[in-house]
């Protein structure tokens, strides 16, 4: 077991070290940032001194040279906007996007199992069939248009619901979040449910498949058999089988939760890391991007490790054969 | 039989499909009292398991009992309610299936499933739920059960999945135990060791056994009857010395002639010719009759079980083969 | 599985499709939308591009409204005068064309590669494999977001950008049910025979692989159009000057606080029933092609 997490964790780093340098290669090419941030009335010295100031002035592999010195010690540049650290921005702004994708995810969770699992146990009836249909639904809805159609609905026409930012947060050891309050919540459903609709969809379809194919497996015929209640045979053993591979996919979905908040936030305003990186992208702040896709990739790449482990854990089959193994 | 503890009448199952109704179970009777092993004998698609689901209640989609009666202790089984089936199933009337890497649940452990089992139908403490379990284990040969309780299936070989398997077919002490193929995925040297195990629990405990197979030798050495299924119909029915020994069904001599055993060395091996029918829309008339050799023009019409010989043997046929002392000596050896 | 009469595999997928009411009506909507974007300039009232048709004062219209010409403008206008229904149109017809376009790119390239990984195996197959895993653990919107960073906007490098996000799906399910066919028997002795490898993965292994890869390319049509109108929406999609449905929506952003919801509702909807009908065909091609339901 030891053995296979030192050997995941070896191949993280190389994949995170690739990464870094396809990051870097790759923003570097984008426009002339020198243009933007530069008054274009400033004469030949001033541009020269703040070439030099922001380092545009040196060979690319100079500037990655450094920038990976610096990231080793937790700077990854300052933002050409802000004049702050890149690092601190995108952290300051981390507990916004994490705490949406995480309530997003657990209103897909809470739904989305055990609607698909009623779809699964009953796939012909009016019930199963609309949730189905309603799944379908779900994920051919462009998540930005139904942002704007909550906005308008609850926001608009009804005035139940604010329509942008997140209001004041409260302190949870040390860090801003919304979900402690009322008014933090007014602001916090709307963006949570739609960043959640799609993975809702997928999820009631992912549990729908899977309780139908394992009802057809000879387990549930023999628990049957044994004269087990319906519930203990679709809570426990159904259950059991199903929720191992979901919980898998539920782990590996985080990551692109987090990737898909970029969308909601930029039509809430939320004041998360997605909607930085849109304003960096837009502003060529480079060192903004450049940081965020590191920490992304940091993040995606222990989600995939945790998740791994995870499975190993969880599937007594997997458990014996690693620990003799 | 009046002390029958299960009796089955004019059992009819079949499934609408889309193609067309295929009749897996047409027309099947038998009972069986306390302590007796019945042997449900057939090929692959005779309906032998499909009989032993309907008897469980335990036919899926689009399967249906579509007519017959199945009397359990007074009680008509197919029109209990799902609730009161369910307190009968593996409490009363157990079964053990073929392949039990398939049946027991790979993600819980052993004694889980046990207790779960013993739980389902009595409220007791949980300790005493696994002392039993604990119990029915060594009762059928399992050595060091506490280890194998905290295991999971995957770990234990085909063998001893198949003693856990009637070990919890046993918890409840049942009156009826259906055991549908339960040595087929087994070594040959395993098979033997839970034949000689259910034989001696079903002694022991007085349950009646109905083993479903397709095997001769097997019920030849363990069953008291025996039934032979074809197309979903019983052909031939009474103990096994006379169906075995002196089988009067042309289908139940071709089973017994392709025993390889049965051909002298250099021989060609026997064996029926033709394929089982598609049960698939089959009409009326003996549905082994493209098959046999002694088939008429009146084998178009559906032949009744009708009683032939002594000692309870029926048979379902319009020409049965003569008579048993003229064929004693090539049956000789037949199984025993 | 045999009837009466013998069956094509086409004709079976077809009469099981048809099996589902649903699906079928997808697959008439698909057909009218489809039908509508090829004949946009003939169906629309307004040609919305032609800057000399649009009467600034005709700008954020309600729908239903008349133009001081007497044209009636069925679902309200923008606000630069232009007709939504006729924005509509014209926008289907970019979605559209994005969506199959960059999906036909990337199935031909996930399929060169996938069949060259699973003919050639060793290292070859590692490589592909690898980076095709890597790219598929990573959220499609962000790599084509940072993508679209780079290269900037137009059309061409949107497909380019959506071919990258899907090749790895074709390839990957190319080499597993080439894989599959590699092994069977008749590969053996086509090999014997020294068939070129050409002929072999043409003649032979290539048909086999096509049935997933229907299902998987019906899918990515629709998300494809829906990442694509994303990144519009965003800002790093499509240039004004070919406005697809999400660039549509996008312009109506501004207005919704003030109530002039038509100008994103309405392209909304017609981006969501062109995913949808997409979506119900695919589900039900799904459940017919894959043979593991067939009980």
């Amino acid at each position: 077991m030891l053995v296979y997490v030192i050997r995941r964790s070896l191949q993280a780093l190389l994949v995170m070290f690739v990464m870094s340098i396809l990051v870097f290669v790759g923003v570097y090419a984008i426009g002339n940032p020198i243009d933007i941030l530069i008054n274009p009335l400033a004469d030949q010295i001033e541009r020269e001194h703040a070439i030099a100031a922001l380092g545009l002035d040196q060979p690319m592999w100079t500037q990655y040279a450094k920038f990976l010195a610096g990231a080793l010690h937790g700077d990854l540049g300052r933002s050409f906007v802000h004049s702050t650290p890149a690092l601190g921005l995108i952290l300051e702004r981390m507990p916004a996007t994490l705490e949406l994708a995480l309530i997003a995810m657990l209103i897909a969770i809470l739904l989305g199992i055990p609607l698909g699992l009623w779809a699964g146990l009953k796939p012909h009836s009016i019930a199963g069939r609309s949730i189905m249909a309603g799944s379908i639904l779900g994920f051919s809805l462009p998540t930005f248009w139904v942002g704007l159609m909550l906005i308008m609905v609850f926001s608009v026409m009804l005035g139940w619901l604010p329509s942008n930012g997140r209001g004041p947060t409260k302190d949870f050891f040390g860090v801003p979040v919304s979900f402690l309050s009322l008014e933090g919540w007014r602001h916090l459903i709307l963006p949570a449910i739609n960043l959640a609709l799609f993975k809702l969809a997928l999820l009631i379809r992912l549990t729908r498949s899977g309780t139908r194919e394992a009802l057809l497996q000879d387990y549930v015929k023999f628990a049957r058999a044994k004269g087990l209640s319906n519930a203990r045979v679709i809570g426990v053993h159904v259950l059991r089988n199903i929720l191992i591979p979901i919980v898998t996919i539920i782990g590996l979905e985080f990551g692109s939760v987090i990737a898909f908040a970029i969308v909601t936030e930029s039509v809430f305003a939320w004041p998360g890391m997605g909607k930085l990186l849109i304003d960096s992208i837009n502003l060529l702040d480079r060192p903004v991007i450049v940081a965020y896709l590191l920490i992304t990739v940091f993040m995606f790449i222990v989600i995939n490790l945790l998740v791994d482990l995870l499975y190993s854990m969880l599937d007594p089959r997997v458990r014996m054969a690693d620990s003799k193994g | 039989m009046t002390d029958a503890v299960l009796s089955v009448e004019g059992l009819r199952t079949h499934f609408i499909t889309k193609a067309g109704v295929v009749k897996a179970v047409d027309d099947v009777s038998f009972s069986i009292a306390r302590g007796e092993v019945l042997g449900l004998v057939g090929e692959s698609g005779s309906g032998k398991s499909v009989t032993g689901y309907s008897i469980m209640g335990l036919v899926d989609a689009p399967g249906r009992i579509v007519a017959g009666r199945i009397m359990y202790r007074g009680d008509e089984l197919t029109a209990l309610e799902s609730e009161a089936m369910r307190q009968l199933r593996g409490n009363r009337i157990a079964m053990i299936f073929q392949d039990p890497m398939m049946t027991l649940n790979p993600v819980l452990t052993i004694e889980t499933q046990m207790v779960e089992a013993i739980l389902a139908h009595k409220r007791m403490r949980y300790d005493v739920a696994v002392a039993r379990a604990r119990a029915c284990l060594v009762q059928v040969g399992i050595a060091s059960p506490d280890a194998r309780l905290a295991a999971y299936p995957h770990q234990f070989s085909g063998g001893m999945r198949q003693r856990v398997a009637i070990a919890i077919a046993l918890l409840n002490v049942p009156d009826v135990i259906i055991a549908d193929e339960p040595t087929t995925a087994l070594d040959v040297t395993i098979q033997g060791q839970i034949l000689f195990e259910m034989q001696k629990l079903t002694r022991e405990t007085g349950a009646a056994l109905i083993w479903i197979t397709h095997d001769l030798s097997v019920i030849a050495g363990l069953a008291d009857r025996v039934c032979v299924m074809y197309a979903g119909r019983i052909v031939e029915q009474g103990t096994t010395a006379d169906v075995l020994g002196a089988p009067r069904h042309p289908y139940t001599r071709g089973l017994l002639d392709s025993v390889p055993g049965q051909a002298q060395e250099h021989e060609r091996l026997r064996n029926i010719p033709g394929m089982t029918p598609s049960l698939l829309d089959i009409g009326p008339g003996c549905a082994f009759r493209a098959r046999c050799a002694y088939a008429t023009a009146v084998c178009a019409q559906t032949p009744e079980m009708t009683p032939i010989g002594a000692d309870e043997h029926t048979l379902r046929c319009f020409h049965p083969l003569p008579a048993a002392d003229l064929f004693a000596a090539a049956t000789k050896g037949a199984g025993r | 599985m045999t009837s009466a009469a013998a069956e094509t595999p086409f004709r079976r997928i077809a009469s099981d499709f048809a099996d589902s009411r649903i699906a079928v009506f997808g697959l008439a909507l698909l057909g009218l939308i489809v039908l509508m974007a090829i004949a946009a300039p003939l169906i629309s009232p307004q040609n919305p591009y032609d800057l000399a048709q649009l009467d600034v004062v005709d700008g954020r219209l309600p729908p239903g409204s008349v133009s001081a010409d007497g044209a009636t403008f069925w679902l309200g206008t923008d606000d630069q005068g232009r007709d939504m229904l006729s924005a509509i149109f014209y926008g289907l017809r970019i979605s559209l064309s994005v969506g199959v376009a960059s999906t036909v790119l990337a199935l031909a390239l996930g399929l060169a590669l996938g069949l060259t990984a699973a003919y050639f195996g060793g290292k070859i197959e590692t490589l592909i494999m690898r980076i095709a895993d890597i790219q598929l653990s990573f959220p499609a919107i962000l790599i084509a977001l940072i993508l679209l960073a780079v290269l900037g906007q137009g059309m061409l490098k949107i497909i380019a950008a959506l071919v990258a996000v899907q090749w790895a799906y074709y390839a990957r399910t190319v080499r597993s049910a080439a894989l599959v066919e590699k092994r069977r028997e008749y590969v053996e002795a086509a090999r014997c025979l020294a068939l070129t490898p050409a002929r072999i993965v043409f003649r032979h292994i290539l048909p086999n692989c096509l049935p997933p890869l229907i299902v998987v390319a019906t899918v990515q049509v629709a998300a494809a159009i829906a990442l694509e109108a994303t990144l519009s929406f965003l800002g790093l999609g499509l240039p004004i000057t070919e406005p697809s449905l999400g660039l549509l929506i996008a312009n109506g952003y501004q207005y919704l606080l003030s109530g002039k919801y038509w100008i994103s509702f309405f392209p909304g909807i017609a981006l969501l029933l062109t995913i949808f009908s997409i979506n119900l065909v695919a589900d039900q091609l799904r459940d017919v092609i894959n043979p593991r339901l067939q009980r």
